[in-house]
């Protein structure tokens, strides 16, 4: 990798009229960097990826590519690809003339052009489609025909524009690991939008969390998934159930006071910068661990909570189960189902249960950080 | 009940077919009556028919002296430069209202409307008044700008229509593999917006064909059109050169109709006026 601040993007915000989409956006991507931009719709990822393109221009901050400023440059001139979340083939041009259009720009020779568009079409698979025309293809191969023309002209930078919500979900997972194979065979930089946590948790070398324009954690898959900074980043990387603790925290212990729906507990602190007094807990169905009263409780460090079951069902692999606690309902998986109505202990490990201040200000990403390194 | 219902409903064809029957009459009964008319000889009250046959007329209308040649070459002439002068204008002003966050949008559209607003004749009166002023009354120019003035109304409408068809990241995709914005309209907006705009242009030509007024104030006598000499030829009781004149003049419109229907798809006249 040649250097971390390949593309930096520098305090960009922007907006139409009175909405702010971005807000102080700072990121730098090395090259080669496969970085994903998470989020739910109108968290402004879409519009960030705009900017770096060309189509947005932001109110304030600057987009450089290697130390140059790029910010009010016309798209064309950027050297980035953008491959469209609808892919936005030309109808009137068949496959070759697509993917060979970049070249022709370039004013490549024709015989050129046909060679390099036959060694696309043989690398993404479009074999002996040269002369169809985008409406006799389907979801999976228009989306191959969109890559290949924007990889055609060896871009510095590849933008994604969640090119793969359109696929079914079977093509989808294979292309997945195609598209990644591909980045990292080309060395391309590639910056992938998506509000898919699977997807990005695959695919990236790091992932962005946007949330209402802001960026709420950035990291490596492995980090985002078992560290989440916050609240909201942990809810969205799939930690779905929410229970309210008090803890009381000492030197390098978390202290739970015993509650309606749980038993007192302690976890160690390991890193969490975190105050005595109400708190968050958040963790993932699947880290939940349910047992019958009768049996002996888990003797390892974690949190103990005492509910009944309300209903189970089976999508596969696990039973899942819906438990109420108390106030609430929350999801837990279990590999024996437990009948609904029966009362059970539900045990999360210290290191699966996440812990938030409820604090005025949730977007504030310092709140909870276990190992932070501020 | 059952049975009553579908007697009625095995009725209903006669409704229907009196009615078609009717619409065809009054579609195909004047057509039929200009077709026998053009190659009529005799024909007079009270006879249903013609009482002799012959391609005399014909001679008469393309004789030299005649004056249908002439006419056919102008009207032709000045409807090919007006769809020219309208699309001229049409692409760039379809393109900026389509694409740009014009304000007041619709209110431009609507502007392309007034000179159908006000009475045909005041406007060419005056119209002609000002021309002959500035000399370009009786010149082929002056007909094609008063001809334009009308036919822009279809023109900046169907080419507006067509340019918001056409997804703006079709264009946006060409621009972020390298293409300008000039390189982008001339390789992918123009040609997807290309059915739309020889639609409009169509609409243009066959208004310019059978516009009459206008081309009566600012071209006769020195710039003769084919309505010109229908309207002569009709007045002075010539049914013959009339009927002639007129197939000349549908001939064009039916071979033009045919196209737009082909051309002109859905999703583009869905959109026109918006």
């Amino acid at each position: 990798m040649s250097g971390a601040g390949f593309l930096k993007i520098d305090g960009v915000a922007t907006g139409y009229g009175a909405t702010q989409v971005l807000k102080d956006i700072s990121l730098s991507i090395a090259s080669g960097e496969f970085v994903a931009l998470l989020g739910s719709s109108g968290c402004g990822k879409t519009t960030l990826l705009r900017v770096l393109a060309g189509f947005v221009a932001p109110k304030s901050g600057i987009v450089s590519v290697r130390q140059r400023e790029v910010t009010h440059l016309p798209p064309d001139k950027r050297g980035m690809a953008l491959v469209f979340q609808s892919y936005a083939l030309w109808p009137h041009m068949s496959v070759a003339q697509n993917i060979g259009y970049g070249l022709k720009l370039r004013g490549v020779a024709s015989a050129d052009i046909a060679r390099r568009v036959s060694a696309m079409q043989a690398m993404l698979g479009l074999e002996g489609l040269e002369d169809r025309k985008p409406g006799a293809l389907s979801g999976g191969q228009r989306q191959r025909v969109a890559l290949g023309r924007a990889l055609v002209v060896d871009p510095e930078i590849l933008l994604l524009d969640e090119p793969l919500s359109n696929l079914d979900a079977r093509i989808r997972l294979t292309v997945r690991h195609e598209l990644r194979a591909l980045q990292q065979r080309l060395g391309i930089t590639a910056i992938h939008v998506t509000h898919d946590r699977e997807e990005a948790m695959v695919m990236a070398d790091r992932i962005v969390i946007l949330d209402a324009g802001r960026i709420a954690q950035q990291g490596s898959p492995e980090e985002v998934y078992n560290r989440p900074a916050s609240a909201f980043v942990a809810a969205f990387m799939g930690a779905e159930n929410h229970v309210s603790l008090t803890v009381d925290v000492q030197s390098d212990t978390v202290s739970i006071a015993p509650g309606p729906a749980n038993r007192a507990g302690q976890v160690p602190l390991s890193g969490r910068s975190l105050s005595s007094g109400p708190v968050e807990a958040r963790f993932r169905p699947e880290a939940a661990r349910l047992f019958s009263l009768s049996a002996e409780t888990p003797n390892e460090p974690g949190l103990v909570f005492e509910g009944r079951v309300v209903s189970v069902t089976y999508p596969g692999g696990l039973w899942r189960h819906v438990v109420r606690l108390a106030d609430r309902e929350i999801l837990a998986d279990a590999v024996h189902p437990f009948a609904a109505g029966e009362t059970v202990g539900v045990f999360v490990a210290a290191a699966s249960l996440f812990l938030f201040n409820m604090s005025a200000n949730a977007a504030d990403s310092s709140v909870s950080r276990p190992d932070g390194r501020e | 009940m059952m049975s009553n219902r579908s007697r009625l409903a095995a009725l209903w064809w006669i409704p229907r077919g009196l009615i078609f029957g009717l619409m065809a009459f009054f579609i195909f009964g004047p057509l039929f009556n200009m077709l026998l008319w053009t190659v009529t000889e005799k024909w007079y009250f009270p006879h249903a028919l013609p009482l002799e046959y012959g391609f005399s007329a014909w001679g008469r209308v393309f004789a030299p002296r005649g004056g249908a040649l002439e006419s056919l070459g102008n009207s032709l002439i000045v409807a090919i430069l007006t769809v020219a002068v309208s699309l001229a204008l049409a692409i760039p002003a379809g393109y900026a209202l389509a694409r740009l966050k014009l304000p007041l949008r619709s209110l431009i559209l609507l502007a392309f409307l007034i000179p159908q607003a006000f009475p045909n004749l005041t406007v060419y009166v005056n119209v002609a008044r000002i021309f002959y002023e500035i000399g370009l009354n009786g010149t082929i120019a002056g007909v094609v700008l008063v001809h334009a003035s009308h036919g822009l109304v279809y023109a900046v409408w169907i080419a507006t229509a067509a340019f918001s068809a056409i997804d703006v990241e079709l264009e946006q995709a060409a621009r972020s593999i390298g293409a300008g914005a000039l390189r982008t309209f001339r390789d992918i907006t123009l040609p997807l917006a290309a059915p739309g705009l020889l639609a409009s242009a169509i609409f243009v030509f066959l208004e310019s064909l059978d516009e009459f007024t206008g081309s009566y104030f600012v071209g006769a006598p020195d710039v003769n059109m084919l309505p010109l000499l229908l309207y002569t030829a009709g007045s002075g009781g010539n049914y013959q050169i009339a009927s002639i004149t007129a197939l000349l003049l549908l001939v064009p419109s039916l071979i033009f109709m045919l196209i737009v229907e082909r051309f002109l798809k859905a999703d583009v006249l869905s959109r026109v006026g918006r």
